[in-house]
């Protein structure tokens, strides 16, 4: 396996049994199958289930761990440790939701990773070896290389196959840091180990991975520095958006370096030695640890997928078409080691998608998935669709329908109120084109969305839709009524005002 | 007014950063001086002569000081660093050279030049120095990617990473970038500029976004934007003043909501902006709220930084845009908050942060010890704008900002070209 489950406890050994069973017998092989899956991952898991319930006969096969980067490495794990620093954090401030004095406290790092570990091993049961065997398939652990473009061979089993599916995930990416190697560091797949809390943390990379993995350790107790080499973190999000989240991670007094690039790294008697460089300032900091979370690498090596015809690229993965059809075309790819977009849920969209291209003779595009998003910290930042520069390329302009989330009643008596909505739309018209949402709980509000958009709902509608009070996905209707105000024209108002003023008689 | 003539350097006509002793001159407020100069000769301040020997002692001083790769240079390839020390006129602090901050000093040096059309000698010499010192610049250096401009430099280091894009200040040095006959910013610059602007709905008001309240100010002191449209403003039917006026006007609607419940924020109690604060210190108050509150940081709404700190010179800088809610607010400062004018100079402060006086409610908070060039020049120039149109008549015969309205795209509503 590549990745250790440390520190091996009852937790661990419970996972260990559903993830790679070690007794684990691999079954004997059928004459033929109509799906090979490769990886044991959300992507792979998906594949497997649906078609074997659709009567096809599949195998999957996993190396490491069933449940993939998200369950043992990735979302599960992180989202467990993210619940506990919220905890703490809330009694940090918890002047503003008692109106009393705060309540002193201190986390208790090392419960919160056994909180973690407990709940990650209670949910590997669903993606257990065990349980894929009784739905039918024929699960192997081990490695797999293709022979050809029809077979596959798994610790000395061969296996034959009509369609392959490709879904072998992603590692985190080693960072091109001098010393760094020798130094030693973290990534999502050793931070989960540890079990005690390290006092100085220097996190690598403001992505998702980073701010999140950053507040967190911050909330329980480390003192953090994030280092993140461009002007603003999530690169890819609004500026509004990082700017909050910019400022919500120093409220929790983690030490921002943004435009800062960490040139090296060295050992010494006082920890690991980082130095630091922000443009024309070179500084040299101390820490215990360092986090990295610089990107994501495709598995795509030790696959021989020469031999199978299937081209890739080591940096972006798997070659695949709108169909994600590998350039064999009876092998597909699906979620980390063929996207870009490398989230959970898209690897569970694309292996619906490959489910229906590759068993029954389907057409789905690629192109056409509505894909949100979010980035865990707090508040949570989440967005859908486009953002006002491909509106631009595409020719059109773009309306922004923004409501702060101070003007949601629920936000303002949560003491939640950081934050906004706001909902794009193509100017002249109510069509959705995408939404950005920062606030305590986007990822939840901006599936609304998401729906509204797959379902073709324009924002008018939105407002119609009776939203309970109080909630703060309120915020949304209030865009949505927003947007209905600017219907009422001035020449409307008047008409309006003539026919009430008619009507009082 | 009485800012700049106790501000500016004798010798070399360079404007101090702020009322601090010992404070460094700030080519921003330079350039803002030079423009209200403009306005104090026509006004009576001083006379016209002594305007026009104030303001040419700084052009010779920017024309003849040291233009280079040394570190104490006072600038280079036409551009200024930030700050200079006031006496020598060399850069201190290893500040940056500053782009946005030259576009300010040159938008105040070609001020000078369409005010000073005099054939008198020292008029002749205010024009052929502005004309030199502009087609100096060299503008297309400073572009970096798609054309975008580089917020930045040091003779070390070279450019700084961060780009000017989205709506900003920097209009006014797109403008007068484009807007070069020697060494103009390319032609894409414009678009990849605007590529990032947010058109946005906000408290039911539409308006192109933009946090601060001063960025909806500082290219208008020189540029009058009624009846102008780039493709933007033409799409959305509105222009630049237009827009200035809604945002304005969010603002006061973001007071009157208060939404984390500061002091003295309300109807006539509203202006945020960049500018400085009580500090970066927390608070605690009764009911456990927590205050964070900040020293001199870019504050905007609604999504913040905002602390509780007012920018009354903000606010009267917004006066030509909608004098139907400054002038107002306005009397409200001075009746309620007398400490924020003083000598006729409005000044921020802060009615929420606790320096633990025992005062009257309204007396209490922090109150800026400083004046600053960048606030007070704004206030000057926009309640003459306000009043007579002044520096906006002048400037819409400036051949620089013709071309480079011109060059961004703008024409008259009905499709007319500038000019």
């Amino acid at each position: 396996m590549n990745a250790a489950l440390l520190p091996n406890d009852a937790h661990d050994a419970d996972l260990l049994a559903h993830a790679h069973p070690p007794d684990w017998v691999n079954p004997p092989p059928a004459r033929s199958y109509n799906l090979v899956v490769l990886g044991g991952g959300t992507a792979g898991l998906v594949t497997a289930v649906g078609a074997a319930a659709l009567g096809a006969k599949v195998a999957l096969v996993e190396k490491n761990l069933m449940g993939g980067d998200c369950l043992n490495f990735g979302c599960v794990p992180s989202k467990a440790l993210l619940r506990s620093a919220r905890f703490y954090a809330d009694v940090s401030f918890s002047g503003r939701l008692t109106g009393g004095d705060p309540i002193p406290s201190e986390a208790d790092f090392a419960a919160a990773m056994e909180r973690m570990r407990r709940l990650r091993a209670q949910l590997s049961r669903r993606d257990s070896a065990e349980r894929l065997r009784q739905l039918g398939i024929d699960v192997f652990l081990g490695a797999a290389a293709f022979v050809d473009s029809r077979h596959v061979e798994v610790a000395g089993a061969m296996l034959a196959f009509k369609k392959a599916v490709i879904a072998t995930g992603s590692r985190a990416a080693q960072p091109a840091i001098e010393g760094i190697e020798e130094a030693g560091y973290l990534t999502n797949e050793t931070a989960f180990n540890l079990t005690a809390r390290p006092s100085r943390l220097l996190v690598i990379g403001g992505g998702p991975l980073g701010c999140e993995l950053a507040q967190a350790f911050g909330r329980l107790g480390s003192q953090v520095i994030i280092a993140h080499q461009t002007p603003y973190f999530l690169p890819d999000e609004e500026r509004d958006a990082a700017e909050i989240l910019a400022y919500s991670l120093r409220r929790d007094g983690i030490d921002v370096r943004l435009n800062t690039e960490v040139k090296s790294v060295t050992r010494s008697d006082d920890g690991k030695l980082a130095r630091l460089v922000n443009y024309d300032q070179d500084e040299t900091i101390a820490v215990d640890e360092i986090l990295a979370g610089v990107g994501r690498a495709p598995n795509v090596e030790g696959l021989n997928l020469e031999a199978a015809g299937v081209e890739y690229d080591l940096k972006k993965g798997v070659r695949v078409n709108d169909f994600l059809q590998t350039t064999r075309r009876n092998i597909y790819a699906a979620g980390d080691v063929a996207l870009a977009q490398k989230y959970t849920h898209m690897a569970d969209a694309t292996a619906r998608l490959v489910i229906q291209n590759a068993l029954f003779l389907g057409r789905k595009r690629l192109s056409s998935l509505i894909v949100p998003w979010c980035t865990y910290t707090d508040p949570e930042i989440a967005h859908v669709g486009a953002y006002v520069e491909d509106a631009r390329e595409r020719g059109f302009r773009m309306k922004t329908f923004t409501v702060p989330m101070s003007e949601a009643d629920r936000a303002v008596l949560d003491g939640d109120e950081e934050g906004f909505v706001k909902i794009h739309v193509r100017e002249g018209t109510d069509t959705i084109l995408g939404a950005t949402i920062v606030a305590r709980h986007a990822g939840e509000m901006i599936n609304e969305i998401s729906l509204a958009m797959v379902a073709g709902i324009g924002l008018k509608t939105v407002s119609q839709v009776i939203h309970s009070y109080p909630t703060q996905a309120e915020a949304i209707r209030k865009a949505g009524d927003a947007y209905s105000r600017t219907r009422l024209t001035p020449f409307l108002a008047k008409v309006s005002r003539r026919w009430l003023a008619w009507s009082r008689g | 007014m009485g800012y700049f003539l106790r501000a500016g350097h004798p010798a070399n006509g360079l404007i101090a950063d702020s009322s601090r002793p010992g404070a460094p001159c700030s080519i921003a407020a330079t350039g803002l001086g030079l423009s209200a100069f403009i306005v104090g000769a026509e006004r009576g301040y001083l006379p016209r002569r002594e305007a026009a020997a104030r303001t040419l002692a700084a052009l010779r001083f920017f024309r003849d000081s040291p233009q280079g790769e040394e570190p104490d240079a006072t600038g280079y390839r036409g551009f200024y660093y930030h700050f200079l020390d006031l006496a020598t006129g060399r850069r201190i602090w290893d500040c940056e050279l500053s782009m946005i901050d030259t576009a300010i000093l040159i938008a105040g040096i070609l001020a000078g030049a369409c005010y000073f059309s005099a054939p008198d000698d020292d008029e002749r010499e205010i024009r052929e120095i502005s004309r030199f010192l502009y087609e100096r610049v060299d503008w297309a250096w400073a572009a970096r990617d798609l054309g975008l401009v580089s917020m930045g430099w040091k003779p070390k280091a070279g450019f700084i990473s961060y780009t000017w894009e989205g709506y900003s200040e920097a209009l006014l040095l797109c403008l007068l970038g484009l807007g070069s006959p020697t060494h103009p910013l390319p032609a894409e610059t414009y678009r990849a500029w605007t590529a990032t602007y947010q058109w946005e709905n906000l408290y039911d008001i539409e308006f192109l976004f933009a946090a601060p309240l001063f960025i909806h100010q500082l290219s208008h002191l020189w540029i009058d934007f009624r009846g102008i449209q780039d493709e933007l403003m033409r799409d959305m039917r509105c222009d630049y003043f237009e827009n200035s006026r809604r945002a304005t006007r969010v603002q006061q609607q973001y007071a009157l909501r208060n939404p984390k419940g500061f002091k003295g924020y309300g109807e006539n109690g509203w202006g945020v902006t960049a500018g400085p604060g009580p500090g970066f210190v927390s608070q605690r108050e009764k009911g456990g709220i927590e205050r964070q509150f900040y020293g001199y940081v870019a504050r905007g709404v609604p999504f913040g930084p905002d602390d509780g700190t007012l920018a009354p010179w903000a606010v009267a800088a917004s006066l030509p845009f909608a004098p139907e809610i400054v002038l107002p607010a306005l009397e409200h400062f001075q009746n309620t908050y007398p400490q924020v004018v003083e000598d006729g100079l409005l000044t921020s402060f802060n009615p929420t942060f606790n320096t633990g006086d025992t005062g009257s409610e309204t007396q209490r908070g922090w109150l800026s010890p400083e004046h600053y060039g960048l606030d007070q020049g704004p206030v000057a120039i926009m309640i003459e704008n306000f009043s007579s149109g002044l520096l906006w008549n002048l400037m819409r015969e400036c051949p620089a900002l013709v071309r480079g309205l011109s060059g961004a795209g703008f024409r008259k509503r009905g499709g007319r070209p500038i000019g």
